[in-house]
């Protein structure tokens, strides 16, 4: 799947919390048109991974490449600047603001207009069309007016992934987007990621085995801070290192 | 275009105050003008402090600073132009002025300077920490002022005259009144205009979700210290007309007190609702005018009804009267 530049890499991140290793050397790439998962077990390091990849953390080593730009020394919101679209694993939006206005905060980031003072944010075109076909495309154009507080948790997810689209990121890094959905949620926010790899490739932490096996093109495996097996689905499921590790040996 | 609640709100509380003042002028009692002029210029104080508390989350228990500042804009200048002596000589000749709209210029562009450097040291912190940081600036500048002999130290300074504005009699209550009014009715237009805008939307969300707003490229802090830069200067601004309302300047505008006041102003009328200091700073000059006749200790009643606020209206006295404010959409 895609061409074979990667548009991020991560190259030896290595991140100690005291004595103990949360990433030991972990070097992983995203390609054009991809979705690449990130599995593991609890405390395998996935969320430290996916914070020295965003930038909330300093790796001790290594470095993070965007778009062929080492961001190794930015921080989060440059690295947002320089393309990284982020949603996170427990929805973080801006509760007493309207579902139009998270997405129209979004845009003002791309834009880098959030220094007006007098004109008015959901009145200005270039905002407002940007923040419109981001909600259209996660299916929330019916709930504008929403509060992002009133919204149920499946409709908060695609908030998220909505805002970060607003962006039109580089690549999306996305933490455990189905985390909590109902069956329903999670096969409709699979159709939704399944067509968005095409728009900007996805790195993707999720628990659900089906929908990361059902999406994956290709699949890296987290283990102790360390990464055991990187391929596509077939492989991880055959490779025995996985099977012992983490997939038990009886999963198919 | 339809106006909103919080628009319409707005007018009907700055047509009361009007009228208020238009009917003390008919039935001749310039005093109850004064005191609408001493409510309108606590109001504008308390828009100030709005920006950065209500719309930006920036409890700051130090707008005194920038209150003080103002005052003292208009008392030094005031004072230079009264003995005729200039501030300055070297390198260039600075006069005193009794032009109220260079002074006004002079305290909105140092209070001003002076949010952008304590916001700049301030805004990394939060929470009470940022309570506690912003209280002590506004205890250093006041116990500086105290010490300074130049300009009165603990006595403050009176200036005789009040100072002027082409083509108005300033000492004629209601055009001074009409002056203040003016600027009230300007902040509460730009707190609104502001409110609607990208910036207020990118300060609001600094105020709710960080971590938000920086995943979509802005960094908080920045944002938070333009926020803070335009409180500084508005209640900077507020702060001069005091003083030439009172034709006094003392280290009192820079004491805590003043600082807890506005804060007060501003939670009594509804913290983030752009008329909440308007109807916060009228109802306690009301407080104080008749409490104050009957005791000293009026404060007590005006800690009870703040208390009682606190616990069951959250939103003010305009929450109260209008609910939860609506998403914009």
């Amino acid at each position: 799947m895609g061409d074979a530049t990667p548009i991020l890499e991560a190259r030896g991140l290595s991140k100690r919390f005291g004595a103990i290793p949360a990433s030991r050397a972990v070097t992983l790439d995203l390609r054009a048109g991809e979705i690449h998962a990130l599995i593991g077990p609890n405390g395998a390091g996935k969320s430290t991974l996916i914070k020295l990849i965003a930038g909330d953390l300093t790796p001790d080593e290594g470095s993070v490449y965007l778009g062929g730009l080492d961001v190794t020394a930015l921080g989060t919101a440059a690295r947002a600047r320089e393309g990284l679209g982020r949603t996170f694993q427990i929805s973080s939006l801006i509760p007493e603001a309207s579902v139009l206005q998270n997405a129209t905060l979004g845009a003002l980031g791309r834009l880098g207009q959030p220094y007006r003072f007098f004109s008015r944010a959901l009145r200005d075109r270039a905002l407002r069309r940007t923040a419109e076909a981001a909600l259209a495309t996660v299916g929330l154009e019916e709930l504008h007016q929403t509060r992002s507080a009133e919204l149920s948790h499946g409709q908060r997810r695609q908030l998220e992934i909505g805002v970060a689209l607003t962006l039109a990121p580089k690549v999306f890094l996305m933490d455990e987007p189905m985390a909590g959905l109902s069956a329903e949620g999670a096969r409709q926010l699979t159709g939704i990621l399944s067509d968005l790899r095409r728009t900007a490739p996805i790195l993707l932490v999720e628990h659900d085995m089906d929908v990361v096996f059902a999406l994956a093109d290709r699949i890296s495996v987290l283990v102790a801070g360390e990464i055991i097996a990187t391929g596509p689905p077939d492989a991880i499921r055959a490779d025995p290192a996985v099977r012992s590790a983490y997939l038990g040996e009886a999963t198919p | 275009m339809s106006l909103n609640r919080e628009t319409t709100a707005s007018l009907i509380v700055m047509a009361a105050l009007l009228s208020t003042v238009l009917w003390a002028e008919a039935t001749g009692e310039p005093f109850t003008i004064t005191l609408a002029t001493r409510a309108a210029i606590f109001a504008l104080a308390g828009i100030g402090l709005n920006l950065a508390l209500g719309m930006g989350g920036m409890v700051s228990l130090g707008h005194a600073v920038f209150f003080g500042i103002g005052g003292y804009a208009m008392g030094i200048l005031a004072s230079h132009a009264q003995t005729f002596t200039p501030l300055t000589t070297w390198p260039i000749l600075i006069e005193g002025t009794n032009a109220m709209p260079v002074i006004w210029l002079v305290a909105v562009i140092s209070s001003a300077l002076a949010a952008l450097a304590i916001g700049a040291l301030t805004l990394r912190t939060s929470g009470v920490y940022f309570i506690m940081i912003t209280l002590a600036f506004g205890q250093m500048f006041y116990y500086f002022m105290t010490g300074w002999p130049a300009y009165g130290g603990e006595d403050g300074l009176s200036i005789y005259v009040r100072n002027g504005f082409p083509g108005l009699n300033t000492l004629d209550p209601i055009q001074f009144f009409a002056i203040c009014f003016a600027f009230l009715a300007c902040a509460l237009w730009l707190y609104i205009r502001v409110d609607a805008s990208p910036f207020g939307l990118t300060l609001s969300a600094a105020r709710q979700n960080e971590a938000r707003l920086r995943a979509v490229g802005i960094d908080p802090f920045r944002i938070r210290l333009v926020a803070f830069t335009l409180s500084g200067a508005v209640t900077g601004l507020a702060g001069a007309l005091f003083a030439d309302l009172n034709r006094f300047v003392s280290p009192a505008m820079f004491s805590w007190q003043t600082s807890g006041e506005i804060v007060i102003f501003v939670i009594l009328g509804g913290v983030g609702r752009p008329i909440g200091p308007v109807v916060g700073a009228g109802l306690y000059v009301l407080l104080e005018h008749t409490l104050g006749d009957v005791s000293d200790y009026w404060q007590i009643v005006l800690g009870a009804i703040l208390l009682a606020i606190v616990l069951f209206a959250r939103g003010g006295l305009t929450g109260l009267v209008l609910g939860r404010p609506l998403p914009h959409g």
